[in-house]
């Protein structure tokens, strides 16, 4: 791996290279809130500060001399390798039979700006669960295979973020294609891949000195000091499992609300439900056709529908579902998948409306 | 193979409901190639006789031969639907179940001895079995149309139950209720609406009732310390579905 330097102004030279082989998406302020959405150079929320307390969330702009002065914002990468909304194949079914279409766009590959140390950590879970598991999802592979990461080391974290406590950040170590530490005067870069190193050909690149190393060290370890939220994981899973009964998932489901709304920014929870979409249209009473698509939607464990089957529900209470779902993000997971599920980026503590905290909540049940 | 026949009936209401099916558009025309549209008195002269598939009743019970005329449908019919907030939830003339039937004649009506109805406005599902309930204010047409083919084709509708959060979250939408501290009902609200108001920066006020397992209390003690007064937080429930909400609240509390 190695490091070298551009100029602060040099930054955008970045942009427009990758413009014409990728869709960039990263980080753009929509409504005060900073949001994932495809994007160019003049829209990096420079200078911008994000205030993140328990259901609490206020954007102020013109605090920051930094280019990355914000931190994350509800979307992460999942928006755009497992599409909330995603047609998976048209069918038809006749006399003759039945068909299956499956709708193949060719697009852009995308170019994620600016991803996080904790989100990259997602990342690899996210490949976990959809490429490394016994079913192969072919849907996420063509999205994220010819994708391109451009991380950024953060400088100042969020009231909310942990990942300290779990070892997925706030260091950008692997898994990404160039990252970016921002310095007083210049931007170090680091590749990462040789798709990477390709995007700095012809670029005036310069050597990094030893003061800018050290440099780049402190801002590090100045964004560890300043992390306020931990969460203790070395008694991770059994704590969980020996206290299904604690009296705190009762009282937590009575603030719990049950929409969902953790699950969707969390940037590990992978659940989908799948259904038929069918129009007027396509039915034919004549000719006895029916044709129609097959969509593929984000769901949640909070759904009251999401763990019914045949013959009743298995989570009837809210009491079941938080705790379900706080149990497989602390404890399944390492058994399912060799970690937690959780990355520390206190998206889930940010976005829920009555602001429960999971930290704070895995203290209570500790005793 | 004969076309199912459909009756649309309506008690009180706006009959915005109804001009949702006709807004379907090119749409119904293919709705007419699959039904037969039997009795619907928006759209056509045709008289009320025999049975029906389907029923589909707008609006909400509130005087006394509506009681009678309700359970005359019923019978007519093999199953029934009901479409938007009056029919599902009492609408908002339910407001007066919390209040005296007097005085609001008085408030309103010029000579209130002439008003004669029921002193509560009531659900249809309070007078009848119903066997599906479309919600919102008005309801949505694909959803409409969703319940519909649903029945042609014998499956389950697929209408979400879950909350307008999780319809937010896929548009993409930064959720005001964190953001801006709005007081959006979308945590306890049922999505179907496309995510309407918070697209367009606006607190949802919950045209499509309390979403299933609803926790209003905690979502009104949240309002309260953004600076919201109880009665504050009572009116932003009695709207539409008014009758839903209060029931809910109480229910899960």
């Amino acid at each position: 791996m190695t490091i070298t330097k551009i100029k602060k102004d040099h930054l955008r030279l970045i942009f427009d290279r990758l413009k014409d082989s990728y869709k960039l998406v990263g980080p753009r302020v929509e409504n005060d809130v900073i949001v994932l959405t495809e994007m160019d150079f003049h829209d990096i929320p420079a200078g911008y500060k994000d205030l993140h307390g328990k259901g609490v969330y206020r954007l102020s702009g013109n605090k920051d001399s930094n280019t990355f002065s914000f931190s994350l914002g509800p979307d992460s990468f999942k928006r755009f390798l497992s599409p909330p909304v995603r047609e998976i194949f048209a069918f038809k079914k006749s006399k003759k039979g039945i068909s299956a279409n499956v709708s193949s766009k060719e697009e852009k590959p995308t170019a994620f700006i600016g991803m996080r140390a904790c989100d990259i950590s997602a990342l690899k879970l996210y490949d976990k669960v959809f490429l490394e598991g016994p079913v192969r999802d072919t849907g996420y592979d063509s999205l994220k295979r010819n994708s391109l990461i451009i991380a950024v080391n953060c400088l100042y974290p969020n009231g909310n973020c942990f990942c300290d406590s779990l070892g997925t950040g706030p260091e950008v170590r692997d898994g990404f294609d160039l990252a970016i530490t921002e310095i007083q005067d210049s931007f170090l870069l680091e590749t990462g891949s040789s798709k990477g190193s390709e995007i700095l050909n012809g670029l005036t690149i310069e050597e990094v000195s030893d003061k800018e190393m050290d440099e780049k060290n402190s801002r590090t370890e100045d964004c560890k000091k300043t992390i306020k939220r931990h969460i203790k994981v070395n008694d991770l899973p059994w704590v969980i499992y020996r206290n299904p009964e604690h009296p705190r998932w009762t009282d937590v489901a009575s603030r719990c609300l049950a929409c969902g709304n953790c699950t969707q920014v969390c940037p590990t929870c992978f659940c989908n439900s799948s259904y038929d979409r069918l129009e007027l249209s396509g039915i034919s009473k004549k000719s006895r056709e029916i044709s129609g698509n097959k969509v593929r939607a984000w769901d949640s464990c909070f759904s009251k529908n999401f763990a019914r089957v045949h013959g009743g529900n298995f989570r009837p209470s809210r009491r079941a579902r938080y705790r379900h779902w706080m149990t497989h993000k602390l404890a399944y997971w390492i058994e399912q998948f060799g970690s937690p599920g959780c990355v520390g980026c206190g998206r889930c503590i940010t976005w829920c409306p009555v602001g429960i905290d999971i930290t704070e909540e895995l203290e209570a049940i500790r005793k | 193979m004969k076309r199912p026949r459909i009756g649309v009936f309506k008690f009180t209401s706006c009959d915005g409901c109804q001009l949702s099916i006709m807004n379907l558009e090119e749409k119904f025309l293919d709705l007419l190639e699959l039904f037969d549209i039997a009795y619907f008195r928006e759209t056509t002269d045709r008289p009320l006789t025999g049975h029906f598939d389907i029923s589909i009743v707008e609006g909400s019970i509130s005087t006394a031969w509506q009681k009678n005329d309700i359970v005359d449908i019923r019978e007519r019919s093999r199953y029934l639907i009901t479409i938007g907030a009056c029919a599902t939830a009492g609408g908002l003339q339910a407001l007066r179940n919390w209040g005296s039937i007097t005085d609001y004649k008085n408030y309103i009506y010029p000579s209130p001895v002439i008003i004669n109805v029921l002193s509560t406005s009531t659900p249809i599902s309070e007078h009848v079995y119903v066997d599906y309930e479309l919600w919102g204010c008005p309801i949505n047409e694909k959803a409409f149309s969703e319940t519909l083919i649903s029945f042609l084709i014998g499956k389950k509708p697929g209408i979400p139950i879950y909350s307008l959060c999780m319809e937010c979250k896929r548009m993409g939408l930064p959720c005001i209720l964190v953001s801006k501290s709005e007081p959006c009902l979308g945590p306890v609200t049922r999505a179907g609406c496309g995510a309407l108001c918070p697209y367009f920066q606006k607190p949802c006020y919950g045209c499509f009732g309390p979403k299933e397992d609803a926790n209003i209390e905690s979502l009104l003690k949240q309002f309260q310390n953004m600076g919201l007064t109880q009665k504050e937080c009572i009116l932003l429930l009695d709207k539409m579905n008014t009758y839903a909400y209060r029931k809910a609240k109480i229910e899960r509390s």
